[in-house]
């Protein structure tokens, strides 16, 4: 059948205060693969994540999950199966980072103290569990966050893909911790999971996506492996600045440097 | 990483490090003593020991060896029925702060704000000035009940037109729902002020009741009338908490994770209409307990709804029942409202709360 056992977008639109945010998107998040948005400031990525995650509404068009439109199921059995990484999450209460954690995981077993550590520990923040969140840089609450959504990704059904979505998850994290992030993206595609990301750094895309999807004006330009997506006049197109791409094993690349400024 | 320490600690006490079971015991000691101080301080004073022996007698039904009658009457019939309000009235009132607080993710949140207080005041003072004519269309024995029903659904009514108010599109903004709640008790506050023109002088004295609490009126007739709803409160919190949790890490957050945020705020908001308008049915408006026992029981327990909702009911007894003792001995024999007592411990304590906020903030 058509779009099982997959997380997929159809024909997706979105408006919000009478402007079209995104205008007929179709995508696919595949089990074992990384599908990543680029696209320059205001091209839709958050939205048609959001719109993905079950967060936004739709003005048109529909999202499945294992061919189950997503606003059918509740958000606990959703939340079993997908988790989605905020931009920025500020917490109402002086929660440590341990109980960050253990708040979003509505699992009665959520609060095992040894997970909690263990994935405190992938995250480079062993030892932080008793640490207080609002005193935490923007980078560890980043990475506090990525490890509550893996948490909540691993108390799920074992037996059905789960899904990850990263809405600009490198954001604020110094390259040691963005590659940390990449790193975890990719062994949950490479355990069988799916994972759909906005990046903004293309060379980090094309390092780690399956599928880069560019979005400009709320509509997709082009998808495909890097190799097929990261090129001169696609970038030209989107971006609206003309770059310079270069080929180095094991894949594409680009360089501000190589920026000729346009017009 | 010591191993030892993650297997031994409670979990809760893992992901927090907050001395949770030891916090929720003392406060469970201090709700305990207030309990009991409730029934042997007054006028009469009564030996703790000999306290204990009147309840355990009267549970079990045998005879109490060398206790006068006369001090049976006092516990049992006076004190008891009093405390037992004042325990529904300070846990109830406790846990919808907290709730509250939770909802709005903000903990200077008090359940003042979604109306049902002023509302519930309305109601009972507009009841005082005209409704003597409608406690006659009841049946003689329902009369008494005319004024802490009115009160009652005063403050459900207030609180379902403000969350009407609210909703836009199936879902409940907060903001606006804060901003609504602060217009309509304003209104209500109002509403309160005109009856106290229209009101016999006799009426101004009842009024005092209502807008200031007391634990005067309590009656076992009263506490049976609560009881219901505050434990509804109490019950209906051990199904919010984990929801709360969620939603302290944002709206969208919580539904990430799997919660019904609608529906959440939704019960937690009649959860709280229902205690808090049964409780200021019973006992009049206490301010400042909403706002300020989470807050206290959060310095120690943390702000995890799943042990400081609990916490704010144990506490919330205790403090209630403390300030009523204070209320009673101050001016004895004479007694100050309650509502008196709980501001002037309430308001400088809330003022350190926000200086020390802002002292964190920067």
């Amino acid at each position: 059948m058509m779009g099982m056992n997959m997380y997929r977008a159809d024909n997706v639109s979105v408006a919000a205060g009478g402007r079209l945010l995104v205008e007929g998107a179709s995508l696919a998040v595949q089990p074992g693969r990384v599908t990543v948005l680029v696209g320059p400031n205001g091209a839709g990525k958050s939205t048609l994540l959001k719109a993905m995650s079950g967060e936004h509404r739709l003005s048109s068009g529909r999202v499945t999950l294992d061919g189950v439109v997503i606003t059918h199921l509740s958000p606990l059995a959703l939340a079993r199966r997908r988790a989605v990484l905020p931009q920025a999450a500020e917490v109402a209460f002086p929660f440590t980072a341990g109980e960050v954690i253990a708040a979003g995981l509505m699992a009665p077993d959520g609060r095992d103290g040894a997970r909690i550590a263990r994935l405190l520990g992938e995250v480079d923040l062993s030892g932080f569990a008793q640490r207080r969140y609002d005193s935490l840089s923007g980078g560890e609450r980043q990475r506090v966050q990525l490890a509550r959504i893996l948490a909540q990704l691993e108390l799920t059904r074992a037996d059905a893909p789960s899904y990850l979505f990263l809405d600009e998850p490198t954001a604020s994290l110094d390259l040691a911790h963005q590659l940390t992030v990449l790193r975890l993206a990719r062994a949950h595609a490479d355990k069988g999971g799916g994972v759909l990301a906005v990046l903004h750094d293309l060379n980090l895309a094309a390092m780690v996506a399956d599928e880069i999807v560019v979005l400009a004006q709320g509509r997709i330009r082009a998808a495909g492996p890097a190799g097929e997506v990261i090129r001169e006049e696609v970038l030209e197109a989107a971006f609206g600045v003309r770059v310079r791409v270069g080929i180095m094993p094991p894949g594409p690349f680009v360089l501000p440097q190589n920026v000729h400024w346009a017009g | 990483m010591t191993v030892e320490h993650v297997t031994m600690a409670a979990p809760a006490e893992i992901a927090s490090g907050r001395p949770v079971r030891a916090g929720l015991i003392l406060f469970a000691l201090l709700a305990g003593a207030a309990v009991i101080g409730a029934l042997a301080i007054g006028p009469f004073t009564i030996a703790p020991g000999r306290v204990l022996t009147i309840l355990w007698a009267a549970l079990t039904g045998d005879a109490a060896p060398g206790v006068a009658l006369r001090e049976r009457i006092v516990v049992l019939d006076v004190r008891l029925p009093r405390a037992v309000v004042g325990a529904l009235t300070g846990a109830g009132t406790a846990v919808a702060g907290a709730v509250m607080q939770g909802v709005f993710r903000n903990p200077l949140a008090d359940p003042g704000l979604v109306g049902v207080a002023p509302g519930a005041a309305l109601a009972a003072v507009a009841f005082v000035v005209f409704g003597a004519p409608l406690a006659m269309l009841l049946p003689a024995p329902l009369q008494a009940l005319g004024l802490p029903l009115a009160a009652f659904a005063g403050g459900l009514g207030t609180t379902l037109v403000i969350a009407r108010l609210a909703a836009r599109d199936g879902r409940t903004q907060v903001a606006t729902l804060l901003f609504a709640g602060l217009a309509l008790g304003a209104l209500a506050s109002a509403g309160t002020g005109v009856m106290v023109f229209l009101a016999s002088e006799q009426q101004t004295r009842e009024f005092l009741f209502w807008t200031l609490g007391s634990l005067g009126g309590a009656t076992w007739l009263k506490a049976a009338l609560a009881a219901p709803f505050v434990l509804g409160l109490l019950v209906a919190s051990v199904f919010l908490a984990r929801g709360l949790d969620a939603l302290a890490l944002g709206e969208a957050e919580a539904f990430h994770a799997g919660v019904s945020v609608e529906r959440l705020k939704r019960g937690a908001v009649i959860a709280v209409a229902a205690g808090v308008g049964a409780s200021v049915a019973a006992t009049g408006v206490v301010g400042f307990i909403g706002l300020v026992v989470p807050h206290l029981a959060r310095l120690v327990v943390g702000p995890s709804h799943r042990v400081l909702l609990p916490a704010s009911a144990l506490l919330g007894v205790a403090v209630l029942l403390g300030a009523d003792i204070l209320a009673r001995m101050i001016a004895a024999p004479a007694e100050l409202p309650l509502g008196v007592v709980t501001a002037l411990v309430g308001a400088p304590f809330f003022l350190w709360l926000l200086l020390r906020r802002r002292a964190f903030v920067g």
